[in-house]
């Protein structure tokens, strides 16, 4: 394939590349003049052999986020390339196909993404089909009943024949799971994948994604709320608040020193069954601003931490050591003053904060 | 002991399709009493949705109730009429389906759907209709600008949140929620659960929940029913449950979760894979997947034995209960 005019300005070993992502939608009426801000500047990286965990609070735009990279919405402003290429100058059909088949989606609600008048395997019979054309109709059905084994749908024969109203909730979301395997994908985009599973089979579905990445090289932005099943899976974290990247990193680094308050807030709202419950936090889990936000850190009528510099500019990632960026002032403050200590004020907080009041 | 707000008999839902009976609840007895919170974990597939539907008189075909009663204050809701079922439900009783998708409108906003809801039940004001959405919308932690939006304009979660915040529309006497809090981040669980625990604490309410998170069973929940192929496996009280766990899939289940503390380590599930349950195995539904199974598991079923104040169906409690006579 010829390498596009438009390739990324340093065309790296990044399988994929975000560069100032953005996606507002207007709210109201089309004379409406009221933005919804699901994600602003995002400078997303997946390398190949990569998964990338994308947590953050609910709404604050992940799955936005995995919606553009599917080319399901266009972005408001931003590009997006993949392996070097532009992905909004695909306009060839046979270019999308070829897109599309790298890089499948696993849709967060599975009770929507699937046709309820087909049976299950009709959805990837027809993935196998449009993107695996070398397959003759006894490999596909071979090829679905070792993707529905694979999520742990057996006896898989039994199950491609049902229909979706058919199955449980956990049942339908490996389904999406599947469909995406058929394809056999360079990245997944992975919408919340396991959150209808027990501890289990989400196992399964965790070694699963880890064999997939170790024997077949595959990526996957793996979008979360169980920060132990990311801390188990993923290379590298992403955490999302109100639309921004407000810090990412190598995972154990961010889970171990998270240098955002928000991170901070997150983990230390993590439960753990074997424990007691945590005292609940002062927390006002007032939601953000994200109609018309204005500058200023989105964080900051929640943040304990919050100066005066924090309503007037937005803060922007910083790094914070290697591979590791926080947006957050005081964050930026206080490892210049410690540069080298390692822990501020704020990580020394952090330390703690399984009972922070 | 008062007589409970809602009390479960023998209840058995099975899918009738063309090819098998699907027995997806066997035979589940339990009681709740007013203001108590009962957790629900299981297995995907297990029959909790199934068990929640058939309390809600929810079901349509294929399902059938083949057995059992569910008497919800004096009343048995399988006997009701549609029509008498409406007056009750959401007044009386609300439900949060799994799937929040499922059970909005997508051509209505959030607003309107709240509207219809409660002007179904009582007149009431548009001025009031519009106090209390946004109330409840603020109460799970939406701006109430989005009143206005349509279902496909929320987030994942927002949606889950807008399903709950209907369902305390009314203060009902029962709230059915399945996994209501899976699309939620810790932070809006833990304050959303708070919440919850509160307004059950004002009103007295009680709460049937399904979930996959056993923090938050361990943390919120009065008593637990763990559930194996469409069977009560263990029902008791949380805290002995979570101590000394006596079904060994129970502990299992324990013992399969991850940590976010302490040194990461292999995660192996349990072994073997959900039965079949249009032919479930003989004796107890467990026993090929059990490690402790005994020669009789494969053709006995076991009862609920009564250890304490926990029941558990499994023969490892015949035995001990006979030693101890
Ligand atoms: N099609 C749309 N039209 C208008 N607003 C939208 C649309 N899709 C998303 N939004 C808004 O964008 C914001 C981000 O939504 P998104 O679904 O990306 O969040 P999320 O991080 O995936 O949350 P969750 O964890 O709850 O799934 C939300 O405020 C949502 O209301
Ligand atoms: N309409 C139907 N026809 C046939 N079988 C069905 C139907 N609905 C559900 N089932 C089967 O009944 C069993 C119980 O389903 P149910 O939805 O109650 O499970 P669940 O415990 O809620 O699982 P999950 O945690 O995955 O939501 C499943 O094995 C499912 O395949
Ligand atoms: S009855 Fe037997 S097979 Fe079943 S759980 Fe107990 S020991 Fe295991
Ligand atoms: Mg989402
Ligand atoms: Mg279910």
């Amino acid at each position: 394939m010829s390498q596009p005019a438009n390739a990324a300005p340093d065309s790296d070993d990044a399988l994929l590349r975000t560069t100032g992502l953005t996606r507002h939608f207007r709210l109201g009426g089309l004379l409406s003049r009221r933005m919804l801000h699901a994600v602003d500047d995002l400078n997303l990286v997946i390398h190949e052999r990569e998964i990338v965990a994308l947590v953050g609070e609910s709404g604050s735009g992940k799955t936005t986020v995995a919606r553009l990279l599917a080319m399901l919405y266009p972005p408001t402003r931003g590009t997006i390339h993949y392996r070097g290429r532009s992905v909004h100058r695909l306009r060839s059909r046979k270019d999308v196909l070829w897109y599309r088949g790298e890089v499948p989606m696993v849709f967060q609600d599975p009770y929507s993404a699937m046709n309820p008048v087909f049976r299950v395997s009709h959805g990837v019979m027809r993935n196998l089909k449009l993107h695996r054309r070398d397959l003759d109709s006894a490999q596909r059905h071979e090829e679905a009943e070792r993707v529905f084994d694979v999520v742990g749908l057996n006896p898989a024969g039994d199950m491609l024949r049902k229909f979706p109203y058919e199955m449980s909730g956990g049942q339908r979301q490996r389904v999406g799971f599947a469909q995406a395997l058929a394809v056999r994908p360079k990245l997944i985009l992975a919408d919340e994948p396991v959150s209808m599973l027990d501890v289990s089979i989400r196992a399964g579905i965790l070694n699963m994604m880890a064999s997939l990445r170790a024997d077949e090289g595959a990526s996957i932005l793996y979008i979360t709320h169980d920060i132990a099943s990311a801390r188990y899976v993923a290379d590298r974290i992403v955490v999302m608040y109100a639309g921004y990247a407000v810090e990412q990193g190598p995972t154990e680094v961010v889970l171990s020193r998270p240098k955002h308050p928000y991170t901070q807030l997150l983990l230390s709202a993590v439960p753990d069954p074997r424990e007691k419950a945590a005292p609940v936090s002062a927390d006002s889990g007032e939601p953000p601003r994200v109609i018309d936000p204005g500058d200023g850190c989105r964080f900051r009528q929640r943040c304990p931490y919050a100066i005066d510099e924090c309503a007037r500019v937005t803060p922007l990632l910083r790094s914070m050591g290697p591979g590791h960026d926080a947006a957050c002032h005081v964050a930026v403050a206080d490892a210049e003053d410690h540069r080298g200590e390692g822990f501020g004020p704020i990580s020394s907080v952090a330390k703690g904060t399984d009972t922070v009041a | 002991m008062p007589e409970p707000l809602l009390d479960v008999e023998d209840l058995s839902v099975s899918y009738l399709t063309d090819t098998a009976e699907i027995g997806a609840v066997d035979r589940v007895t339990l009681t709740l009493q007013a203001g108590e919170f009962l957790g629900v974990v299981g297995e995907s597939g297990c029959g909790k949705s199934t068990l929640l539907f058939a309390i809600a008189q929810l079901l349509s075909p294929p399902a059938e109730i083949t057995s059992g009663r569910v008497v919800f204050r004096g009343q048995d809701l399988v006997r009701l009429s549609d029509s008498e079922l409406r007056h009750v439900r959401w007044r009386d009783y609300s439900v949060v389906m799994q799937s929040a998708m499922n059970a909005l409108n997508p051509m209505k906003s959030i607003g309107a759907q709240f509207k219809d809801t409660m002007r179904a039940h009582e007149r009431i004001s548009a001025d009031a209709i519009r106090t209390r959405s946004a109330e409840v919308l603020h109460l799970v932690g939406i701006d109430d600008a989005h009143l206005e939006s349509y279902p496909h304009q929320l987030s994942g979660g927002m949606r889950q949140r807008a399903m709950i915040a209907m369902a305390l529309l009314f203060t009902p006497q029962l709230v059915i929620m399945d996994e209501p809090t899976s699309a939620l981040d810790v932070v809006a669980q833990r304050s959303l659960m708070t919440q919850i625990k509160e307004l059950q604490q004002q009103f007295g309410f009680a709460v049937i929940f399904v979930t996959h998170d056993m923090s938050v069973i361990a943390h919120y929940s009065d008593r637990v029913m763990v559930m194996y192929a469409g069977q009560v496996a263990e029902i008791g009280d949380t805290g002995s449950i979570f101590e000394s766990p006596l079904h060994p899939y129970s502990r299992g289940l324990l013992d399969a979760f991850p940590s976010v503390r302490g040194p990461r380590r292999p995660l192996s599930g349990i072994p073997g894979s959900p039965p079949d349950l249009g032919r479930p195995p003989s004796g107890c539904r467990f026993h090929p997947r059990c490690s402790e199974a005994m020669a009789q598991c494969t053709t006995t079923e076991p009862p609920l034995y009564s250890v304490g104040d926990t029941q558990v169906r499994c023969l490892l409690y015949a035995e001990q209960l006979r030693d101890a006579v």
